[in-house]
């Protein structure tokens, strides 16, 4: 509301060197956007594209060149595309359900006031955002409770982000105290105030939640690398490895006519790229207004 | 503030002489009375972070041993900062702090102002669907994986790709991108830029949007034009949020992610490609020289940590903005 005033009070004093200002600053920040958007867009106008003409084809894509749909058929049909995203979306499931569980647990317990052990619990939370056992550590520890070789490997170690948990506390710390100490001498107890009374309060903030933990599963590709050796049990993000980096995409489609899997070589690479991350940019746009309740400066003082 | 209730409850109860009810040992089990729940709640979050950071913590002191799988870590014998000297006297040393520290600096230099700047510029959008739209498509890159962004950076970069023919549009000659050292840099920064600006911004428009209001009236009316404002209101405004973000920026100055340098470096490039993280990944996780990489990760987190310390020290003094 008030800054509504001040954008009309400004506009209505705009000299000619601001106007020019203006028109200069929508021009940038067009093109900022474009170049933010253009390689995605050139990802899927080559993903349509009839790949011999594609191959010939030089410079900015404007729209697919010879529209096809073959390089789609041969992604939804290749087993190892099926298996990564069955693998993905199992370790997603149950991170999330573990993620979101823990998390409010802690955010609950550190948003509580008048608790003394609190700020020592706090300090021990916050450390492990600055300081790490390292890479190899950690992989150790992995392999010595059993995590390496499985799928668990990749839910369980991640099952808390320090940096989520004390975004969930701010956020649980702007609920009226007064709606939390009403339940409390209702007689309900902590899980039923969290269940109940915050949890519901903050939806957005969950949805959030959802959002930063689902991202980080959806993408996450280095612990995968590290603990597992069966090809079957790839993630999403590791089949994309051998298909984008490893330049695997003959071997990828099973050996089957192989002169024909490579003519559509190119566009299978930038098939697998729209099929892999479209469900993610999907859903960003929609909890956009959120994101700046995601922000957390300041939030480790207290 | 919040404390000085209970403060002066214990500072009267001292005085009447029942130092007992103030004992540490009494206000914890009145506490563990009231809050037992809480505490009951907290314990899975506490075994949490005790398994996995705090063991591997613990785990990292086999960077003084020489630890051998078939030993374990008990059996493996101590050596002291043997694997420490190893590092330090190691011809690759000095190649990657180099390589190390350059790339921090250039994407200090590079990539912090970029998102304060976006943010600045967003901020002077009065238009409402077009600022959400910029908004919404600079964030687009930050959700897209590192695989991918880093398998289209690859493929563009080849020597038929789109880099190479922009380079020709603009008379240049084609030639493979990422096999050149002089170039590595520059490309492993741009990408980062891009896709992180947007996201980056989030944080300083936030904080744009909680600058007074009133301060832009006053100004105005003292004849502020938009640039004075921008030097006088704005940026004193969102300060502290630089601030901290760059004390924090500096507090990893030492530890860039291994996750792109891995996917994004060749062989042909390790000469300015090499940092330390991804040195440990390949001595540790391929080669198998678990002490030794260790040792070198170890060293590289407590560079960090005493990194963080001073710059939150030094902005504490300087400043008056800190982290704790």
């Amino acid at each position: 509301m008030k800054k509504n005033n001040v954008e009309e009070g400004s506009r209505v004093q705009l000299t000619p060197g601001e106007k020019v200002f203006s028109v200069f600053n929508y021009i940038f920040l067009g093109l900022i956007a474009l170049i933010c958007l253009y390689p995605m867009l050139y990802v899927a106008f080559a993903s349509f594209s009839n790949s011999n003409r594609l191959m010939s084809h030089t410079g900015l894509l404007m729209w697919p060149v010879g529209f096809s749909t073959a390089s789609y058929e041969m992604v939804f049909s290749n087993p190892m595309i099926i298996s990564g995203y069955t693998n993905t979306l199992f370790v997603l499931f149950f991170s999330l359900i573990f993620q979101l569980t823990l998390t409010s647990l802690g955010a609950y317990f550190l948003s509580r006031r008048n608790v003394m052990f609190r700020k020592p619990i706090m300090l021990l939370i916050t450390f492990t955002m600055f300081f790490s056992g390292g890479m190899i550590p950690t992989y150790l520890n992995m392999k010595d409770l059993h995590l390496t070789g499985t799928l668990w490997g990749l839910i369980i170690p991640f099952m808390i982000s320090t940096y989520n948990m004390i975004i969930l506390r701010t956020s649980f710390e702007s609920i009226p105290e007064s709606l939390i100490e009403a339940a409390r001498i209702d007689g309900a107890s902590h899980l039923k105030v969290l269940t109940s009374v915050v949890l519901p309060l903050s939806k957005a903030i969950l949805a959030v939640m959802v959002l930063y933990y689902g991202v980080g599963v959806w993408n996450g590709w280095f612990w995968a690398s590290a603990i597992l050796r069966e090809r079957s049990m790839y993630p999403l993000q590791l089949v994309l490895r051998e298909i984008l980096l490893q330049n695997s995409t003959a071997n990828m489609t099973g050996g089957t006519a192989i002169g024909d899997a490579e003519s559509v070589a190119a566009t299978v690479k930038y098939a697998t790229i729209i099929v892999a991350t479209l469900p993610i940019l999907c859903v960003y746009p929609f909890l956009q207004k959120y994101f700046a309740a995601g922000v957390m400066v300041g939030a480790v003082k207290e | 503030m919040k404390q000085s209730p209970a403060k002066a409850v214990r500072k009267g109860a001292k005085a009447s002489g029942t130092v007992d009810r103030t004992s540490f040992g009494f206000r914890a089990k009145k506490d563990l009375q009231r809050n037992w729940e809480l505490y009951v709640i907290i314990i899975p979050v506490l075994i949490y972070f005790f398994l996995f950071h705090y063991k591997p913590m613990y785990g990292a002191l086999i960077a003084f041993k020489n630890y051998k799988p078939a030993q374990g870590f008990a059996g493996s014998p101590w050596v002291g900062f043997d694997q420490f000297i190893r590092f330090f006297s190691s011809p690759f040393f000095g190649r990657l702090v180099k390589n190390t520290l350059i790339l921090s600096f250039e994407l200090l230099i590079f990539g912090f102002p970029a998102p304060i700047i976006l943010a600045l510029l967003i901020n002077e959008v009065h238009n409402k669907p077009f600022k959400k739209s910029v908004q919404t498509l600079t964030y687009l890159p930050h959700f897209i994986s590192l695989i991918v962004v880093i398998g289209m950076v690859t493929d563009f970069s080849m020597t038929s790709g789109l880099f190479n023919d922009i380079i020709v549009f603009f008379g240049g000659e084609r030639s493979p991108l990422l096999q050149n050292p002089a170039l590595y840099r520059t490309i492993y920064i741009l990408s980062d830029i891009w896709q992180e600006v947007g996201w980056g911004s989030i944080i300083y428009l936030s904080a744009l949007s909680g600058v007074d209001a009133q301060l832009y009236d006053a100004a105005s009316i003292d004849g502020a034009g938009r640039f004075q404002k921008l030097l006088h209101v704005t940026l004193p405004g969102i300060s502290p949020t630089i601030i901290t973000m760059l004390i924090l920026r500096i507090g990893h100055l030492m530890s860039i992610g291994y996750e792109k340098t891995i996917l994004l470096y060749n062989s042909a490039v390790w000469d300015t490609a090499d940092i330390i993280s991804s040195y440990v990944y390949r001595v540790g996780l391929l080669d198998q020289n678990w002490s030794y990489s260790t040792a070198i990760g170890l060293f590289n987190s407590v560079i960090n940590l005493l990194l963080l310390v001073i710059a939150n020290k030094l902005s504490k003094k300087l400043a008056d903005t800190s982290l704790w």
